[in-house]
């Protein structure tokens, strides 16, 4: 069956992420944009749309005129720039087929890129600054910790559980030379790493992570002529709950049950049909929260879930397969969009050792804020 | 002063009154003088209806813990002699939330679904802000 799809993607690129110092957020952005381009067998006067995904160092407030400038491009249809956090990747993938299916541009550029690692954003730019949580002292461990508590207490999940997404993250960054972290680590080291707010120890945590990442997308019938044949996008969904962590809905769930019903029935799929998962993994939760509100399993589930293997290579539905942002790398908000492009590079056969034999359908959920955006795409090899 | 100063409230024109009440030892909170709504943070406009004339009517100050962590790896300087601390989210009796702080208590005391009422502590010279601590009779909040 020859599947209908809403854009596809023509090319990607990445630079390696760990340290790098030295090196501007755009530099990054930049050496990542080329490489997309020239995957794609395209060049900078192909682009016509663009959207830039801003960097936390180098903060602006036109990010797409200030890569113009920087990268020397003209896109001359439409720029824009996500404020959704990590959730933004995904979101500009869905934005990008959106102006392509509606006529509105016919080759679009997305890039993001930071030196989170070396260029040390200002504290203002994160979570739990404003007048009414500052004097309490809060930072993003413990807020995700807020949601991993209530899970615990509700469901039963325990920080083996939470271990067992970190331990299967760096499994898989062990797999891959451009990520940061690349020492297998046990169940055992996560749960003697540094207390940093209960239950999370250090390694229930992210990285801080210095490289880009860029995705060019396009029709499908425009894709099938270029360079390499297309992944197609099948579906995508949003859906926006909280800015603030005590505005959020509840505390075990996200909107990710919103964008993931709207992507899976555009994409006229079901988990089932899921061969493996890109999910935003800032906190060992994460993952856990976000694949029971993706279907994957039951509410409440998601600890018994991640266990015995099951999402490692090789496991029912293996997540994370370059290593996440635990550990292949989270350079600010480009963190987002490497899990789609892992998702791409995927469907496309080109994982090498993390490959995941025979993938032809891959979801990449894009998380924001304290689980306060969600958006979510589905891609596909093309069957044309 | 050797500790790191910790971050004291910073008003804004709409916050204003919220933090002029806590200085007095009063949580006010906006409620909807249309639908009767009670919501926080303040908010021009009733996040329920979208009426724009609010009031701000004093909270009980007792509510439950809804969910919290205890921070043990400080944040900044200026938390560092604080550590272990308890982060929570309380949930008003009035029905908004607020993120606090749990003091008063051993961090290893707290937990989820607990009754907590609201306290105020001095975190610089003339700088409150409004903290929750373990209700000190249950049953009284029940009268």
């Amino acid at each position: 069956m020859k599947r209908s799809s809403k854009g596809a993607i023509a090319g990607v690129g990445w630079t390696p992420v760990g340290a790098y110092p030295g090196r501007s957020a755009y530099a990054f952005m930049a050496e990542a944009a080329a490489s997309a381009l020239a995957d794609a067998g395209l060049t900078n006067d192909d682009v016509d749309g663009l959207i830039v995904i801003p960097s936390l160092v180098q903060p602006s407030i036109m990010a797409a005129a200030t890569f113009i400038d920087y990268f020397g491009i003209r896109p001359q249809r439409f720029s824009s720039q996500p404020g959704l956090g990590g959730a933004s990747g995904c979101a500009a993938i869905r934005q990008a087929a959106s102006m392509i299916a509606s006529g509105q541009a016919s080759i679009v550029l997305i890039v993001a890129g930071d030196a989170a690692l070396s260029g040390r954003p200002p504290r203002s730019v994160y979570a739990g600054g404003d007048q009414f949580e500052a004097p309490y002292g809060p930072f993003a461990p413990a807020l995700y910790a807020l949601y991993a508590q209530r899970h615990m207490h509700d469901f039963g999940t325990t920080p083996e559980q939470l271990a067992e997404v970190s331990v299967a993250c760096r499994s898989h960054a062990s797999l891959n030379p451009d990520a940061q972290m690349r020492d297998p680590i046990t169940i055992d080291d996560v749960l003697s790493s540094p207390m940093a707010a209960e239950p999370f120890r250090r390694l229930h945590c992210c990285l801080i992570s210095d490289g880009g990442c860029a995705v060019v997308l396009t029709s499908a019938e425009r894709a099938r002529d270029l360079r390499r044949p297309p992944v197609l996008l099948l579906g995508s969904g949003e859906c926006h709950t909280h800015e603030k962590v005590w505005r959020a809905p509840d505390f075990t769930s996200s909107g990710a049950v919103e964008s993931g019903r709207r992507a899976f029935a555009e994409a006229g799929l079901t988990p089932a049909d899921i061969d493996v998962a890109e999910i935003y993994d800032c906190f060992s939760i994460t993952p856990i929260i976000l694949l029971e509100d993706l279907g994957f399993c039951a509410k409440g589930e998601g600890g018994p879930f991640v266990e015995g293997g099951r999402i490692r290579l090789g496991g029912e539905l293996p997540v994370n397969t370059h290593g996440g942002l635990l550990s292949h790398g989270q350079p600010g908000m480009a963190g987002g969009l490497f899990h789609a492009i892992e998702a791409i590079v995927q469907v496309r056969g080109d994982a090498g050792p993390r490959q995941v034999e025979g993938a032809e359908v891959a979801l990449a959920q894009g998380n924001g804020g304290i689980f306060g955006t969600q958006s979510t795409v589905i891609v596909g090899r093309d069957r044309a | 002063m050797t500790e790191a100063a910790r971050p004291t409230p910073a008003p804004d024109p709409e916050t204003e009154p919220y933090w002029e009440g806590v200085q007095r030892r009063e949580l006010l909170i906006p409620r909807c003088k249309g639908c009767g709504t009670r919501w926080f943070p303040p908010s021009a406009s009733c996040p329920a209806c979208s009426a724009f004339d609010y009031e701000w009517a004093p909270a009980s100050g007792k509510g439950e813990i809804v969910t919290y962590t205890v921070i043990h790896r400080a944040p900044g300087p200026a938390f560092a002699e604080r550590t272990p601390y308890v982060l929570a989210i309380i949930q008003l009796a009035e029905g908004p939330r607020m993120l606090t702080n749990v003091v008063e208590c051993s961090p290893s005391d707290v937990s989820i679904g607990m009754p907590v009422e609201v306290t105020f502590e001095e975190i610089a010279p003339d700088a409150l802000v409004p903290q929750f601590r373990p209700l000190a009779s249950p049953q009284a909040g029940k009268e």
